[in-house]
């Protein structure tokens, strides 16, 4: 038999911030929700753990910083060292100065580029890429809810959405 | 839920904005049609910047030799287009990730159209050092890749190799932020889109967004932390463009205090151009419940504080090649202020450092009409200020049989206007297809800065609700309607 979901529009943040700690009080757990803007707190009272994308950013940063000093290393001084303007390149720490710059930029282009790439990668985002959200309304100003329920369960759980507000509540087949 | 705001901070959205009427307003201007005054400037616009192209084309067939460079003055009208450009393009970034750091919550309204400058304004930067080069095709030999003969790599101790580096980080990571801020509106015009071919044109551009609650968490993330890298960055930038001169032994040019310099120069002029750019927005597309009298006054007082930075750094410039001793320095800096170019350094004297100050006085810099002509002063001061960097050092330099002057050509001229054309024709198609206000960012601070529930809180207490109560459909009964066969 498939599974079912809720899925309860609500017209308000605040509302919604309600809805989502009255569910989370009864020890409902929510599959989702869909928001026009961030709501702050949203995640918390979800009960979603922290995004690791600053990590990540952190990591790629350093990946960056090692691939520019490998890069200018090898080919300023191993490669083919140069004497320009008098001042020749025996080694790279003697030569560094000169190397901070693109040694900065590409610490910064590795951790942006990447981490930004991981963000699309993880939540699904890129070009030809289908829209997810069930109702288009939850891009304009409407908030979207989905809760997987069983018999037993679905009508506790839409009367504890009614009672805390849901505009609109509909049983829908999961796919 | 605290929505607190202190009472006395003036609403950043005004009127009696609701999350959908935030909607409507930045949608307007993408699903009505262009009326007449755009089609007019965009055709000036076009016109200029298919002028500047056969300008680029011209030069690129016969030579650099049809610019007005001569042996003494290498450098003149091209690299001060270049630096002129790359200052534009700071404003935005110092918008969207200096304040959004700071937790400036006015720059929601500004910084979509500001990054959009930036990244405009540093596509024409670019184009500069590329046709300079002479034979553009050849441009690829800036990539640190081994030439035909060997493995001969280019220059890393060179400040023209950084610059390469600095752009092109600074550009592709200033797209990448804003076309990540861009994905939540696109979305919203996406799913309200009534013809297939534009809903599918939106469909690709917003790359899927649906608004899960953890997409925002990531999205909230992400945001910061370009934000953390993307402020060093914008410093980094222009620091380096300042080495492109500072790294030379040419008075004038050889001083240490070019990259602070450099940098309050780049926002000062960053923020006029933003200034000149969205007088005209708002008024066009209606936006002025967005981008308010006070937006518009908290830029001045940018301008008015970063002109005075700019000129304390004239005045230091000065003071150093006097307390100096050094007689080419010493004398440099009197040709400037006394020399054959005297009228453009006192023209960037007045409109830079002059012309700010009168955003003192709260009456003119709350005047719309006067913050739009400061705009325009500020822009051709900055734009003087690198002309006069960079010929006046250059025009008579330690052999003075080789002094002479430096006057461009139609050419030198041409291209320069075909950029300010690229320029807005960009701007303009933006202006008329993105949506111009992140309006998903204004909608969270709806709440706390909104005029229409300050005003809820200031009648009603700290605690009111900030909601009308929503209308319910009536509860069904979901059990009965949990077996049965299909309900989609």
């Amino acid at each position: 038999m498939a599974s079912k979901v809720l899925h309860a529009i609500f017209t308000d943040d605040d509302i919604l911030m309600q809805a989502v700690k009255a569910l989370r009080e009864k020890k409902y757990s929510i599959d989702e929700v869909f928001c026009p803007f961030p709501v702050h707190g949203l995640d918390k009272a979800m009960g979603l753990p922290h995004t690791r994308l600053a990590i990540t950013s952190f990591l790629y940063g350093l990946v960056g910083l090692a691939v520019a000093t490998w890069m200018m290393n090898f080919m300023m001084i191993e490669d083919w060292p140069q004497n320009i303007g008098g001042k020749p390149s025996f080694s790279y720490l003697e030569n560094m100065p000169a190397f901070v710059p693109i040694m900065f930029e590409m610490t910064v282009f590795f951790a942006a580029h990447l981490m930004v790439i991981t963000f699309y990668m993880r939540s699904k985002l890129w070009p030809f890429k289908k829209a997810e959200n069930p109702d288009v309304r939850t891009t304009d100003d409407k908030f979207l809810m989905e809760i997987s329920v069983n018999e037993n369960n679905v009508q506790a759980i839409a009367e504890v959405l009614h009672e805390n507000g849901a505009s609109e509540i509909k049983l829908i087949d999961n796919k | 839920m605290s929505h607190y705001e202190s009472p006395i901070r003036k609403p950043l959205v005004t009127g009696d904005k609701s999350y959908h009427d935030v909607t409507l307003d930045v949608v307007r201007p993408v699903e009505g049609k262009a009326n007449k005054s755009w089609w007019v400037v965009f055709s000036i616009a076009l016109i200029a910047f298919l002028w500047g192209l056969g300008c680029i084309i011209y030069t690129v067939s016969e030579g650099i030799g049809v610019w007005g460079l001569n042996k003494t003055v290498g450098w003149a009208w091209d690299i001060t287009n270049f630096v002129w450009w790359v200052g534009i393009g700071h404003a935005g970034t110092l918008i969207s990730a200096v304040l959004l750091l700071f937790r400036q919550k006015w720059r929601m309204a500004i910084n979509r159209s500001a990054e959009a400058m930036t990244i405009f304004s540093v596509i024409q930067a670019g184009l500069f050092p590329i046709i300079h080069m002479g034979r553009p095709w050849l441009a690829f030999w800036v990539l640190p890749i081994p030439n035909q003969f060997g493995s001969l790599w280019v220059n890393f101790n060179s400040p023209l190799l950084w610059d390469v580096f600095a752009i092109s980080t600074y550009l592709s990571v200033s797209l990448v932020f804003w076309w990540t801020g861009l994905l939540p509106d696109f979305a919203m015009i996406r799913d309200r889109a009534v013809k297939p071919f534009q809903k599918h044109i939106y469909g690709i551009l917003s790359f899927g967004w649906s608004g899960r609650a953890k997409d925002w968490q990531r999205f909230e993330e992400v945001s910061l932390v370009l934000a953390g890298l993307a402020t060093p960055l914008v410093l980094s930038v222009h620091t380096i463009v300042s080495f492109d001169f500072a790294t030379s032994v040419i008075p004038g040019w050889h001083t240490t205090i070019f990259p602070p310099y450099f940098v309050a120069g780049a926002v000062f002029s960053g923020f006029a151009m933003v200034n000149t750019l969205l007088i005209i927005m708002r008024k066009v597309s209606s936006l002025e419940n967005y981008i308010t009298i006070q937006h518009i006054e908290l830029m001045n007082i940018v301008i008015m504080i970063t002109g005075s930075i700019v000129g304390v750094a004239y005045i230091t410039e000065l003071f150093m090649a006097w307390y100096s001793g050094v007689e080419y320095e010493q004398y440099a800096f009197l040709n400037r202020a006394t020399g054959p170019y005297w009228w453009a350094y006192w023209a960037m004297m007045t409109c830079n450092v002059f012309s700010p100050q009168f955003m003192w006085f709260p009456r003119l810099r709350r005047s719309i009409m006067f913050s739009f002509f400061i705009s325009i002063v500020v822009n051709i001061g900055m734009w003087f200020e690198r002309f006069v960097i960079i010929v006046t050092s250059l025009h008579r330099d330690y052999m003075p049989s080789a002094w002479t002057m430096f006057s461009p050509t139609f050419v030198d001229i041409g291209i320069f206007i075909g950029t300010i054309g690229f320029f807005f024709v960009l701007f303009l198609l933006y202006a008329r297809t993105f949506p111009v206000i992140a309006q998903a960012e204004v909608k969270s601070i709806l709440k706390s800065s909104g005029e229409k529930y300050k005003k809820i809180r200031a009648e009603k207490g700290e605690d009111a609700k900030l909601y009308d109560e929503p209308e319910q459909e009536p509860l069904p009964d979901f059990s009965a309607q949990f077996n049965s066969k299909s309900n989609s």
